[in-house]
């Protein structure tokens, strides 16, 4: 049975999904409820980055890797505070200030991460499934890391809000009619703020899971424009948090692609294979959007749609 | 949270002395109106008479230089929006404040101060249900707002301002976007409203008919001042106009000149065309317009006249169908544009035909800027000529501009429109396409423009008007067609119709 290659590279792609999938499923999150709110975070691949840095210090440095979770958390939150807050400034654009972002994150985990590429950090635990079944790929593809649940219920919990909640309509209102927001009387950079913080608080997680789960470790290649693709993929599931589950498994299942075809000998091509996500970005955008009709269902708030 | 009555909670307003100050603008000078609990009182006046400076100084938008505002017969002092929520009072704005993607009961319940941080939404829909049971008209309460239309929109912003129980309504412009038959019945019912006393109704508008079908009194604005009012049976039509204009000049307007029948110069051909959703806007449209006629498409706005007006113009593709001028088909690019003389006047002309950051000289040279004598060898541009044309032009079409060189989005709306009027008709016109060409100016401007279109017509030209004031159209069309839900559903010579027929037809009647 595991001779069988075909087999064989759809359970590394099933294992990948869930593997690789969890930082894409944290940034989309994230990037979802700050454009309901009507702003773009482009920063996220810098928030990304400096949350994988700070889990992995603050894991090394404190021996817990959940206080390297909170930690990356909280970085993230401030990342996204400080958007929101230069985007507060008047003529400032979010696209602009979100790739200034992106660099300065990217630059600053750099700066700060230099001594953590050497030591070894304690990293996280999976929960085990494995026992479930008798496949020995199976089994190691069902080690699952509880962040992935924890996204999962995310992004039940902001589909659930972004209908029956206070916060989720005034999030709705404030990204489709600014306007409107202000002659209620909310405060619409209030609410701008607050979710781009919240957005930077799911990204920066997205970074812990990559330094502290998988790959496992810190470096400054550790991210492949998981940031800038989640933008994508918010998109493509047309700013619904279910969707981006979904979305998430995807790109997580092509990320799996090069190396499980490497794991079954095909190796010609592994590179070409490797960038499937950026390809699977490039596609989907193309195939998603057209010159002759706008984006159905974004908020009407975005710079991008407007 | 409504009771199901409110007999008796209608309350009135009064300004005593409003004055506001913008720099060096007087926008508001010392205007006292009276709004008496239970009538349904109109405000008028043209642009820029100040009659939003004071209806937000009302709402504390805007907080005034000077003067009190009494409501209910106390002092109010409105520091904020959330001041005159307080007091109940509310506005309804010309543009729609109802969040598009969220459904009828989601705006409702959102718009509560009170609004609870988790939503049982079963027990909201059954107290939103009671609450629309007690109300004079009805909207659908889960469908998105986006797919209401513009009736069942205006409706839901007015039931909004009921279910927050604000019984003092400033509505502005209310029946801009309705067909005549939905302003009829929304008027009808909110004037029944008032005359039970649950409410009172200040309503800015510029519609005579409207005033004197509906409002029982009517106070009039210009120049920031109050001019007159006073009950709508004592003052007739004229008497409102005259307040409303003063003394300004009006230019006379030009008299439409019978002429022959002469051949058809413009002709579109079953035209289908889709909407920025990529939905069908325009199906199958077919309309001849001869020389020397003025074809007017009436309709509410969103019915497909835009897109129309942006296939002709070429700023939308077109799905199927043809346009043909002087029975050739035409494809609206520069070359065949210049070739077979077809000029537009298009909506909102900061955004469809000028470049808002040029020059006042530059926007005027777009049709000519590649020709001599401001191009030689068709591509060195010489400043001199394109300035001594643009003065020729600015003098002759009364373009009131600091100079040539200003930007032209520093210029009034409707020195605007006459900046762009000056170069579309400049040349040789053979058809002119024409969209909502007053929309927003002042009467001087709106008689000017007015005057232009029908000397082009007389001169020979087809014109294809489309506004979405039906008085435009009956004033300057030969023929009529009303566009609705993207068809053609009535097309007929001007003589042969009425106001009734084509409000009829723009309701989607056959």
């Amino acid at each position: 049975m595991t001779d069988d290659p075909i087999l064989t590279v759809l359970v590394a792609m099933f294992a990948g999904a869930i593997r690789v999938s969890t930082p894409f499923l944290f940034v989309s999150l994230g990037e979802c409820l700050t454009e309901k709110s009507g702003r773009i975070n482009l920063g996220l691949e810098g928030t990304l980055v400096f949350g994988a840095m700070s889990a992995y210090a603050v894991s090394y440095l404190t021996g817990s890797p959940w206080t390297g979770v909170l930690a990356a958390g909280l970085c993230g939150a401030g990342f996204g505070a400080l958007h929101g807050y230069i985007c507060k400034l008047p003529k400032v654009n979010d696209i602009a200030i979100g790739i200034a972002m992106m660099l300065f994150g990217t630059g600053l985990a750099f700066f700060f991460g230099k001594g953590f590429i050497q030591p070894t950090a304690p990293r996280l635990e999976a929960i085990d499934f494995g026992f479930l079944v008798s496949n020995p790929q199976l089994k190691v593809a069902l080690q699952i890391n509880p962040l992935f649940f924890i996204g999962i219920a995310a992004a039940v919990v902001l589909w659930w809000a972004f209908r029956n909640t206070r916060f989720g309509l005034v999030v709705r209102m404030t990204g489709d009619s600014s306007a409107t927001a202000r002659a209620m009387g909310t405060s619409v950079d209030g609410v701008r703020f607050l979710a781009t913080t919240i957005g930077g608080f799911s990204a920066g997680i997205g970074g812990a899971f990559l330094s502290l789960y998988y790959p496992g470790s810190w470096n400054e290649g550790l991210s492949s424009g998981q940031g800038l693709m989640a933008v994508a993929l918010v998109i493509f599931s047309r700013w619904n948090p279910i969707a981006c589950v979904g979305a998430a498994l995807l790109f997580g299942a092509a990320g799996a692609l090069g190396p499980a075809l490497q794991s079954i000998g095909v190796s010609q091509g592994y590179h070409f294979f490797n960038a499937a996500p950026h390809i699977l970005t490039l596609a989907i955008m193309i195939a998603s959007t057209s010159p002759k009709r706008s984006l159905k269902g974004a908020p009407g708030e975005l710079s991008i749609t407007r | 949270m409504s009771a199901p009555t409110h007999r008796g909670a209608a309350f009135g307003v009064e300004t005593i002395g409003m004055t506001k100050i913008f720099g060096a603008l007087n926008a508001l000078d010392d205007v006292s109106i009276k709004v008496r609990p239970g009538t349904l009182h109109a405000l008028l006046g043209e642009n820029g008479a100040g009659k939003s400076t004071l209806v937000k100084c009302m709402m504390g938008f805007y907080q005034p230089t000077r003067g009190e505002l009494l409501v209910d017969g106390q002092e109010a002092v409105i520091r904020n929006p959330r001041d005159a929520m307080r007091l109940k009072l509310g506005m309804v704005y010309q543009h729609f404040t109802l969040v598009p993607s969220l459904t009828a009961a989601e705006n409702l319940i959102v718009s509560r101060p009170d609004c609870p941080s988790v939503i049982d939404w079963k027990r909201e829909i059954a107290a939103l249900d009671a609450f629309m049971a007690t109300m004079p008209f009805k909207v659908p309460l889960t469908t998105p707002v986006s797919g209401l239309s513009a009736g069942e929109k205006q409706k839901l912003e007015i039931l909004k301002q009921l279910y927050l129980d604000r019984r003092f309504i400033i509505l502005d412009e209310p029946t801009s976007v309705l067909t005549p038959d939905e302003a009829d019945e929304m008027l009808g019912l909110l004037k029944a409203m008032t005359a039970r006393d649950e409410l009172t109704i200040l309503m800015i508008t510029h519609k005579f008919r409207e005033v004197t079908a509906y409002a029982d009194e009517v106070s009039v604005l210009r120049r920031g001042r109050y001019v007159g009012g006073g009950l709508v049976g004592d003052l007739s039509t004229a008497d409102m106009a005259r307040m409303m204009i003063g003394d300004t000049e009006i230019r006379e307007r030009a008299t439409r000149r019978e002429q022959p029948s002469q051949p058809v110069a413009l002709e579109l051909v079953a035209l289908h065309a889709a909407d920025d959703e990529g939905l069908p806007a325009v199906t199958s449209v077919d309309l001849k317009v001869r020389a020397g006629e003025i074809l007017g498409i009436a309709g509410v706005s969103g019915n497909g006249q835009s897109e129309l007006i942006e296939v002709i113009s070429g700023q939308r593709p077109l799905d199927d169908g043809r346009i043909l001028v002087h029975g050739k088909p035409y494809e609206p690019v520069r070359t065949e544009m210049d070739r077979l003389k077809v000029f537009s006047l298009q909506e909102e002309p900061l955004r469809n035909s000028a470049v808002p950051r040029m020059s006042v000289a530059e926007n005027m040279a777009l049709r000519t800027f590649d020709k001599p004598p401001i191009a030689s060898l068709r591509w060195w541009l010489s400043p001199a000529p394109m300035r001594a044309r643009a003065r020729e032009l600015i003098d002759r079409y009364r373009v009131k501009t600091p100079s040539t060189e200003t930007p032209i989005e520093n210029l009034s709306g409707g020195n605007v429109q006459r900046a762009v009027l000056a170069r579309e008709l400049s040349g040789d016109v053979d058809v002119l396409v024409v969209a909502n060409p007053c929309f927003g100016l002042d009467f001087a401007s709106v008689a000017e423009i007015r005057t232009q279109i029908m000397e082009q017509r007389n001169r020979g030209a087809a014109v294809l008007l489309v506004s979405e004031d039906l008085d435009e159209i009956l004033e300057l069309a030969d023929r009529v067609a009303v566009m609705s839900g993207g068809r053609i559903t009535l097309n007929a010579p001007i003589a042969a119709t009425d106001r009734a027929a084509i409000g009829h037809a723009m309701a989607g009647g056959h």
